[in-house]
């Protein structure tokens, strides 16, 4: 049950992109078609995933035990860049069409506080472990779901007339606001799961 | 010098770091609320840009190129870490209101983008000088932005009373008002760029 | 001067001088500004003390204690005192039932019972709906929705839906029913320690003390 309350919580109310605003780069970037927005959920899904793990014992197991705390967003940062590189270099000799599908999404995910942002935030909410993975892959099919809603959205716009000053991104960013309002519709839902 | 002004001008409009390219929209839409948490956050994102681009503009040499984003990053990170712990020491209250957003300063691609494009081909003094322009430029708009959202939302500015709170439309301090308060302001941008163009 | 080429001991010695540098440089900082730190984050909780009791002379954060609350939880109890007279507690309180999760206060009693302040450590409630209970319970100008001077040994607070006599914040009754909970978790802890001082019950809050220590250190984080 509790766990079904995170992951609640982390799709629809704490929506990351939405009601968060972390990832706000490539969900700008990357969703002018839904395609290329599934290519780039699989690939953060991934990686959050895994550097959430890896960064995680990597707090709990190094950091912690000798009160190098300050260390924190140095060795992260440095954790994630290295991991975004192994993946690649990984993905590429076990699975080519894999890598062919996330190849190109892979560099931006460094720059993607939503990374960095969920390792953070697990530390914070003192989750353990297992919650901890469980958060990062919801918080991952909430940036999927905000990012292939968005991009169909920005697929329709591009067909519409709109004034010029308006044009590309400001229509985009309302557009966003709008959705995001529709979000704050899920807000107080996980008290349903308790 | 008047190289150097230029630079900073530069900054400041022509290459708006919100309003002209586009970047760093993660702090820019979290912690504008209000007029105050949009300034410190800018003024934050400043003090990293300055340093990290004077420290990578002296030690560009030293650094060879195929480690250099990773050594880019360090730099950053550790500026990063420097204002987070100063601001916990002496700000405590408004560390507390920005929270992840500091540590997150990190993966701005502005601080990156001016380390790699700038810094790292041009003079310490001009690296600074571009530290300070692009600075001021996110500065600005995040105050803008900030000033805009919690006027709409609940009637102040900087926590003055401009109008009374109960006729401000909540909506604005919320998430959605970020997205929608930006858009109009990149689109009022927009139109004044091509007034003068 | 040149810039150094891309072999394998260049890259090396750089990004170990560079990172070496770092480290010494962080830690130096982190050692600078510890002290303001922990500073800081006394000085929060004095004065959110401060505001909840009457003026005192002692330091309550040197004498809390811990106490269970009937529901097996406890929280920290601060005593604030005059001389050698206690003048009231100011109690550390939660509730998990926020809108959006846990709410966090510090909310201070006189020794009749009756709620002198408040204040809101830590919440996560909507701006502007939720996020009002910081200052709307202690409205002056509204009886109605006020809890200071509030006696709470004529029976627990509720929300006016519920039957009791508080009025919820407008389009907020989740977060009002969870701020009055923590009060009421208060209160009950209130009351336990209130007896035992006035009965001179020293010894029992000592041993709870000892016990509870620990726990605290996990509590706090």
């Amino acid at each position: 049950m509790e766990y079904i309350g995170i992951i609640i919580v982390a799709i629809f109310v704490n929506n990351i992109v939405y009601s968060q605003f972390l990832g706000i780069c490539p969900f700008l970037g990357v969703s002018r078609k839904v395609d290329t927005a599934i290519g780039m959920s699989a690939a953060v899904t991934f990686v959050l995933t895994i550097a959430t793990l890896v960064t995680f014992i990597l707090y709990k197991g190094v950091l912690e035990p000798f009160n190098l705390q300050y260390l924190q967003t140095i060795s992260y940062i440095l954790v994630i860049a290295a991991l975004v590189q192994m993946v690649e270099i990984i993905l590429k000799k076990i699975s080519p069409s894999l890598y062919q599908a996330l190849g190109v999404f892979l560099p931006l995910i460094t720059t993607n506080c939503a990374i960095l942002g969920v390792a953070l935030l697990v530390i914070q909410k003192d989750f353990n472990l297992l919650e901890s993975v469980v958060y990062a892959v919801a918080t991952s099919i909430g940036f999927g779901l905000a990012l292939i809603i968005f991009s169909g959205v920005r697929e329709q716009l591009s067909l519409t007339r709109v004034p010029k000053a308006m044009q590309g991104m400001p229509i985009a960013l309302i557009s966003a606001g709008i959705i995001a309002m529709a979000f704050m519709g899920f807000s107080g839902i996980d008290q349903l799961f308790k | 010098m008047n190289k150097q002004l230029k630079i900073l001008i530069n900054g400041i409009i022509k290459e708006n770091p919100i309003f002209v390219l586009l970047l760093g929209m993660c702090p820019t839409l979290a912690t504008t609320s209000s007029a105050i948490n949009g300034m410190s956050m800018g003024l934050a994102t400043t003090f990293v840009l300055i340093s990290s681009n004077a420290v990578i503009s002296l030690l560009k040499n030293v650094i060879p190129d195929m480690v250099r984003i990773p050594s880019f990053i360090v730099v950053i990170a550790t500026f990063v870490t420097i204002i987070e712990m100063l601001m916990n020491a002496y700000v405590p209250a408004l560390a507390e209101s920005l929270g992840i957003f500091i540590p997150l300063i990190v993966v701005n691609c502005i601080v990156l983008g001016r380390a790699e494009s700038f810094a790292s081909r041009n003079s310490v003094l001009s690296s600074i000088f571009d530290g300070v322009g692009i600075g001021l430029g996110f500065t600005l708009a995040l105050t803008l932005l900030g000033v805009s959202r919690e006027l709409l939302g609940t009637g102040k500015i900087f926590s003055q009373t401009i109008y009374p709170e109960q006729y401000g439309s909540l909506i604005f301090v919320l998430a959605p008002g970020a997205f929608i308060v930006l858009g109009f302001l990149i689109a009022i941008f927009n139109k004044l760029q091509h007034k003068k163009a | 001067m040149a810039k150094l080429e891309s072999s394998f001991r260049n890259m090396f010695l750089s990004l170990s001088l560079i990172c070496l540098t770092v480290a010494l440089l962080l830690a130096q900082v982190n050692k600078m500004t510890a002290t303001p730190i922990a500073e800081a984050k006394a000085m929060k909780l004095q004065n959110a003390i401060r505001e909840v009791v009457p003026a005192f002379d002692n330091d309550p954060v040197a004498e809390a204690f811990r106490m269970a609350d009937g529901s097996g939880d406890s929280l920290l109890v601060y005593p604030a005192k005059k001389g050698d007279e206690l003048v009231g507690f100011a109690l550390n309180s939660y509730s998990n039932n926020g809108f959006s999760g846990k709410i966090e206060i510090m909310v201070g009693f006189d020794m009749e019972h009756h709620i002198i302040n408040y204040a809101v450590l830590q919440h996560a409630e909507t701006p502007g709906l939720g996020s009002r209970m910081t200052e709307w319970f202690r409205d002056a100008t509204k009886p109605g929705q006020s809890i200071i001077g509030r006696d709470l040994s004529q029976g627990a607070l509720a929300v006016t839906r519920d039957g009791g006599n508080v009025d919820a914040i407008t389009a907020s009754t989740i977060t009002s029913r969870a701020f009055l909970e923590a009060v009421n978790r208060a209160y009950a802890v209130y009351s336990g320690s209130r007896e035992d001082a006035l009965s001179g019950a020293t010894v029992a809050t000592e041993k709870e003390t000892e016990g509870m220590t620990k726990k605290g250190g996990e509590h706090n984080e």
